[in-house]
């Protein structure tokens, strides 16, 4: 039993990241029909910024702040520079632009910071909270509860604000949209920068429990993907859903099947759920919306 | 005026003539005075903590041996490729350093995967190669112009389980990467395990980039019986084993790393959490540590003051394995009195008491590497430093 909860927290804790990174990839899918593979790279950019800043000298806090800015100014000027001016080009050259932007911020980051391992320190301790004979770390909640943030935040901008009402408007129809008043290209770099901030946060709240370097953007971004998918490409429901999914199968898979094949194990049930449901498990709803 | 054009002519010949004249034979006299070795390291990549301090060491210590007039009077000129990490590419830069560079003779290799590609080409050229790579592999079977400066894998988990003996334990669980470095590791692992009377009990493995092994150490919990657990691994990932190991209240288990987290970043990374864990490394971890009688005393401390100045970063016995490479080969190079590669093969073979960071060197026709288990320190994690576990406790 207490088995069964420490598999459970450990799934939920890595499943909110993968959540989150999901979540990023669905926004800019949402706003702009563009697959952003430079999506792990914020992740990335979060953390590394955060370490850097912090071992500065910077309060933590303020740190994470910068971290989230850096990441954000650097999501706008990938829209602004690369996104933008391939405007009309087909889903694979967008796609390849993405690749291209996050292969050269993992060569910048590697210029301007360094190719060793970081970690940060965790934001309320490392003594472990026991529960029923499993083990929470403190920082297990701080991801938990941020993942949870970031999702009502998100979830009340598109809902209830007339930008989240743009937003909508443009994944639906981007010409109607265009026609009634919404700034097309605005909200468009809204989301990049939106999604950006999304994955930094994603970023700083993991660096205490994994580690960064320069390169982990490419698994996170990879694992990102996959929930997006399991979930239902372009649906932020769909998104949380195939990330906490993800990660609880990885594991269970870990704990009950075996720790050799955990990775296939995700990718198999993601492969079956998508031949089942090629629009992932919450798929559709989006399209029908206006 | 013909006649004029043809004077010029030879004239524009004849210069042409000399300046290519004296720039080959410049260009001759430059080859001569220069030794050329080639190096391919992981310089960038999952490998990078091994490549860089191999890349920072061979060029620090080849302008330190050329700024002391080089080798028999030649200067030493070289030349450095970076694969990344990929197999592929290290065996594309080997065949490069062979047929575009001609290089003399080959040292680097930052991990297994990238030797075994590469070993074809400098067996196949007769060219000898130094391999800064773990796995017992590279050098068994015995290759005639292959060698390598560090601890084998086996060795490591000989020296794990020579501790977790004379601590009377005899059930053991492991927790490997699926790295090459971790997966043959583990291989070699359980192979030796029956000599020391260990048997493994419970075995788990996680991937190299993972970040939470959680949910495997749980299961290593709850396996009966378990007394002590090793962890065959490299990088950032033993790291992460090693804080969730803490977190799941597991520290009272004696917790063996192996020496490919040997740096000090594996403490810092791991913080806390590797206090008490014990790992088999090279005495350059502990330099300043090592009693003044001890033979590699003098070696170990200069290198890491070298190392240390030069880069500001903290040394690690990775950076070490590049130093014994370039050394054994600059020895064997002095005592060949040449640099054709079949005879500073057969120095490389003859090598016999050299004090190198990673231990005491007595090569031989059978043995590729030259070290026995006493290069080997045990050392445990103690107040965020290494110190040295006497023998038998």
């Amino acid at each position: 039993m207490s088995e069964l909860l420490q598999f459970l927290i450990s799934g939920l804790t890595v499943g909110a990241v993968y959540a989150l990174v999901a979540l990023g990839f669905t926004l800019v899918y949402h706003a702009s029909d563009v697959v952003n593979f430079a999506q792990g790279e914020f992740v990335m950019l979060g953390g590394m910024v955060t370490v850097f800043a912090y071992a500065a000298g910077v309060p933590l806090p303020l740190a994470a702040l910068l971290a989230v800015i850096v990441a954000v100014v650097i999501g706008l000027l990938l829209y602004w520079l690369a996104i933008a001016p391939a405007r009309g080009a087909s889903a694979v050259s967008l796609i390849i632009i993405t690749i291209g932007a996050s292969i050269l911020l993992r060569g910048a980051a590697q210029i301007v910071f360094d190719k060793q391992f970081h970690k940060l320190p965790a934001f309320s301790g490392d003594a472990p909270i026991h529960l029923l004979g499993a083990v929470i770390q403190p920082q297990s909640l701080w991801v938990l509860g941020g993942a949870a943030l970031v999702v009502l935040t998100l979830y009340y901008v598109m809902e209830r604000t007339l930008i989240g009402k743009a937003v909508v408007a443009t994944a639906a129809n981007r010409l109607a949209a265009r026609l009634v008043g919404v700034n097309v290209a605005t909200v468009m770099a809204l989301a990049f920068g939106g999604s950006a901030a999304i994955g930094a946060i994603a970023g700083i709240l993991i660096t205490p429990i994994t580690l960064t370097s320069y390169d982990v953007g490419t698994l996170l971004a990879l694992k990102g993907f996959a929930a997006a998918m399991l979930g239902g490409m372009g649906n932020p429901l769909g998104a949380v859903i195939g990330g906490l999914l993800l990660g609880l199968l990885e594991s269970f898979g870990a704990g009950y099947v075996s720790s050799t094949y955990k990775d296939a194990i995700a990718f198999i049930v993601i492969l079956a759920v998508l031949f089942v449901a090629p629009q992932g498990l919450v798929g559709r709803r989006t399209v029908e919306r206006v | 005026m013909s006649r004029y054009t043809h004077v010029l002519r030879s004239v524009a010949v004849g210069a042409t003539a000399l300046a290519l004249s004296s720039f080959s034979l410049m260009h001759s006299a430059l080859a001569q005075s220069t030794i050329k070795l080639g190096s391919v390291l992981s310089i960038t990549g999952p490998a990078s903590f091994l490549g860089d301090p191999e890349d920072k060491t061979l060029k620090m210590y080849v302008d330190k041996i050329n700024a002391a007039g080089g080798v028999d009077g030649k200067k030493i000129e070289l030349v450095v490729y970076d694969d990344g990490g990929d197999a592929n590419k290290a065996r594309t830069f080997a065949t490069r350093l062979v047929e575009d560079d001609k290089v003399v003779a080959m040292i680097g290799g930052s991990t297994t995967g990238t030797t075994m590609a590469m070993i074809p080409v400098f067996e196949e050229a007769q060219i000898p190669f130094i391999s800064f790579a773990g796995a017992v592999e590279i050098i068994d079977p015995v290759r005639k112009y292959v060698f390598k400066t560090p601890h084998t894998d086996k060795m490591a988990c000989e020296k794990i389980f020579e501790n977790i003996k004379a601590r009377k334990f005899t059930k053991v669980a492991m927790i490997s990467g699926t790295d090459g470095f971790g997966s043959s590791m583990r291989a070699q692992c359980l192979k030796v395990a029956p000599n020391y009377g260990v048997s493994i009990v419970a075995e788990e493995t996680y991937g190299p980039r993972d970040s939470d092994m959680t949910a495997q150490l749980t299961k290593i919990k709850a396996a009966p019986g378990v007394e002590a657990v090793v962890n065959p691994g490299f990088g950032q990932g033993p790291a992460i084993v090693t804080r969730n190991y803490a977190q799941l209240g597991m520290s009272s288990t004696p917790f063996y790393q192996s020496h490919g987290v040997a740096s000090k970043s594996f403490i810092e990374l791991a913080g806390p959490a590797a206090e008490g864990v014990r790992l088999p490394a090279a005495a350059l971890l502990v330099a300043d540590k090592l009693p003044d009688n001890d033979p590699q005393k003098k070696v170990v401390t200069e290198y890491k003051a070298t190392y240390e100045d030069t880069t500001k970063q903290p040394v690690s016995t990775f950076g070490g394995h590049a130093y014994d490479g370039l050394y054994i080969l600059v020895d064997a190079m002095k005592r060949a009195k040449s640099t054709d590669p079949k005879k500073v093969r057969d120095e490389i073979e003859a090598t016999k008491g050299f004090v190198g960071t990673g231990g005491i060197v007595t090569m031989s026709p059978t043995d590729h590497l030259g070290l026995d288990l006493s290069a080997f320190r045990m050392l445990e994690v103690k107040n965020g430093d290494w110190t040295l576990v006497q023998p038998g406790s």
